[in-house]
């Protein structure tokens, strides 16, 4: 059952293979997606045992990621259907069977107990992602594409080095050799000091540059401004959590030895670094999915301040990571639309989106909303946990500095998305074909749902799950 | 048996310099070829045999010495270019902070203690110093082969370290990584020959539309 999970959509890369037409194949990602998404709640609720190796289990941390990366890919997968619609004379063979193997990768990611069984299927889901960037066959795009597939895979290889450090760790301090999450957390204030150290270090490198931490994002506004809408969402949901789930994975082993507070403090730091970078740059985008990339950068920013902090806000930074990842869904998906509508991402020509595509710019401006932190929205919620959790520790100056990015986010972020959304379209703007249709407006929207739902109700089995995997994060096993 | 398995290592710093001195494309890629070659007979000269091993041992000298390389010459001859250009950092600089590296590696390695069986080996600074060598052929070349070949490098680096754990390690997570390194590389194949079609030079100094500001 558990191994089906990941083989159902490399079934589902295979079919799409063999499918010649150009308009019928794109509807095998819904039907995947759907399966996907039921495999994924039977496994939700009934919880295999671990395997006899102890490799493959789906903890409570893998789970949420699993829920959040299924919901997504469903929600993308649907959105794909219309999206190819408009793109006919553009072969989207290799876009299908991409999604699929990124999918089946992702899947891996979030059950694999074995640290090196992670990182294969992590390097998988940047592999996977490659031809995604790429889907558009221009120079801008293939530059973004190996912007990216250069600085990811470096930085994977450098985290790579980090495992054998840490499984090396475990030789000095002669113990059995072992990378398993399990004994290297009971194991971990054992280990050799000093290759531990190194292990961290080349570990939150490594994971940071593929979850885009600053001053590891470059690649980032690269691949995020020329990917297709529906890859920047699975990049910014999908990607973005399956690397801060390595992550966490990492955080556990450190919470659980000596090195717990030091790790924290440098992802404090470069949390907010990120926030600054994000907020710096995030003012006077001349190129609006290049803007999304930034508070892309500012969310992982965040998680990762929530992260430093510990405590009380790892309840938030898990929350927030769902929230960020449902809000982007939206944010990216609309503005594939919106760039369908104008032929053009620059802020200079796209106005007066609301006119042009009534639905798509509603959805837009509501995302934009919901991901500065206004209430009723989910990220709100999630921020505020955190944000008062650095208060009540005492961290004044977190605090301070977290809510001042906030600010500087949403002074810059508005001055692009109104004008954008509200604006006057500029006389003599080609006309495109496109127009809001269900199929292209029906998936963002209902994702906005679920933002506006886990804003203001978590729903209890959710709640109960975010509390377990909080725990598991605070050094419980 | 470790005294040839440390004059081993010393060749494989050797050619971290050769591909640091060299404009030529076709001679880097030989050269880490023939780096990938040492690297998988090393672990039979440090640990006892057994099939593991022996499979380790094969698939390492085919993948690293001979399909990536072969990949990379096909790119090279496609692209119809055989110099590097007018590197970011010239080819005397390189070689010099070659040897800065080498040492930084040297001093950071005695820091960390071995496990008494590996004790004497040079496999930490090597591994180490044929790192920061890729990293500085990645950040210091303009051509996109160039580029590979730096991240082949720091590749070959990880997998000296990775040696140590060679008997360790479950087969799987080993097979894994070769494997994800070969579509690596072929992706990037992929891509240098779009670049090449697109900009008609394999330039990556010319991909600048995306600079900020």
């Amino acid at each position: 059952m558990i191994w089906a999970i990941v083989l159902l959509p490399l079934l589902g890369a295979l079919i799409a293979w063999f499918i010649p037409d150009n308009r019928k194949r794109p509807f095998v990602l819904p039907v995947f997606g759907v399966l996907h998404l039921a495999m994924t709640v039977a496994l939700l609720v009934s919880t295999p045992p671990a395997s006899p190796n102890g490799w493959i289990y789906l903890d409570s941390l893998g789970k949420l990621t699993l829920l959040c990366n299924s919901v997504l890919f469903l929600v993308c997968s649907a959105y794909a259907v219309g999206y190819l619609s408009y793109r006919r004379r553009r072969n989207n063979r290799i876009l299908c069977m991409a999604l699929l193997d990124c999918l089946a990768a992702m899947t891996l990611v979030t059950m694999s107990q074995h640290l090196g069984l992670l990182w294969i299927a992590l390097e998988a889901t940047t592999l996977a992602m490659a031809p995604l960037v790429y889907f558009n066959r221009n120079a801008r795009s293939i530059e973004a594409t190996w912007k990216y597939l250069l600085i990811c895979s470096v930085g994977i290889a450098i985290a790579l080095l980090g495992l054998f450090f840490l499984a090396y760790s475990t030789i000095v301090a002669n113990q059995e050799v072992s990378l398993l999450l399990g004994s290297l957390i009971s194991d971990a204030s054992r280990l050799h000091a000093g290759w531990r150290h190194a292990a961290f270090i080349f570990l939150l490198v490594g994971f940071g540059s593929k979850m885009g931490l600053a001053p590891l994002h470059t690649w980032k506004p690269d691949a995020y401004g020329e990917a297709p809408g529906l890859v920047g969402a699975l990049l910014a949901g999908g990607l973005v959590n399956c690397a801060l789930l390595a992550l966490l994975r990492v955080y556990q082993i450190a919470v659980a030895s000596t090195e717990g507070a030091l790790f924290q403090d440098v992802l404090l730091a470069m949390g907010l670094v990120s926030m600054a970078f994000a907020a710096v740059f995030m003012a006077r985008q001349s190129d609006f999915k290049r803007m999304l990339a930034y508070s892309s950068v500012e969310h992982v920013g965040i998680i990762a301040v929530a992260l430093g902090l510990g405590k009380g806000a790892l309840f938030g930074a898990l929350l927030h990571m769902i929230n960020n990842a449902m809000t982007k869904g939206v944010l990216f998906l609309s503005s594939g639309n919106i760039h369908r509508a104008y032929n053009s991402k620059s802020t200079q020509f796209v106005r007066g989106a609301i006119k042009r595509a009534p639905w798509s710019g509603a959805l837009f401006l509501a995302a934009f909303l919901a991901i500065t932190g206004s209430p009723p929205f989910a990220p709100f919620v999630s921020e505020f946990m955190i944000v008062s959790s650095a208060f009540v520790q005492g961290n004044h100056w977190t605090g301070g500095l977290f809510l001042l990015f906030l600010a500087m986010i949403f002074i810059g972020m508005a001055s692009t998305v109104l004008p954008l959304v509200m604006g006057k379209t500029p006389e003599g703007m080609e006309k495109t074909p496109y127009r809001d249709t269900v199929a292209t407006v029906l998936p963002p929207l209902m994702l906005m749902g679920v933002v506006l739902v886990l804003g203001v109700w978590i729903p209890t089995p959710l709640q109960a799950l975010l509390q377990d995997a909080a725990g598991l994060l605070g050094g419980g096993r | 048996m470790n005294s040839l398995a440390d004059q081993l290592l010393v060749l494989c710093l050797l050619i971290n310099f050769a591909v640091l001195g060299t404009s030529r494309l076709a001679f880097s890629v030989r050269a880490v070829a023939v780096q990938g070659v040492l690297l998988g007979v090393l672990p039979a000269l440090v640990h006892p045999f057994s099939w593991h091993l022996a499979m380790i041992v094969v698939s390492i000298i085919a993948v690293k010495g001979a399909v990536i390389p072969i990949l990379i010459i096909r790119a090279v001859k496609k692209a119809e270019i055989q110099r590097e250009f007018e590197p970011f950092i010239g080819y005397i600089p390189s070689l010099v902070l070659g040897a800065i590296f080498t040492s930084v590696a040297f001093i950071f390695a005695a820091k960390l203690p071995l496990a008494p069986e590996h004790e004497g080996l040079l496999f930490v600074p090597a591994s180490l110093a044929t790192l920061m060598c890729g990293f500085l052929v990645l950040m210091g070349r303009r051509k996109a082969i160039s580029q590979v070949i730096g991240y082949l490098l720091m590749e070959n680096g990880i997998f000296i370290f990775g040696l140590l754990l060679a008997e360790a390690m479950p087969v799987m997570v080993e097979a894994g990584a070769l494997l994800d390194l070969l579509v690596g590389v072929f992706v990037m194949g992929i891509v240098i020959n779009h670049i090449s079609r697109e900009f008609s030079t394999l330039d990556t100094s010319k991909l600048s539309t995306l600079r900020e500001g």
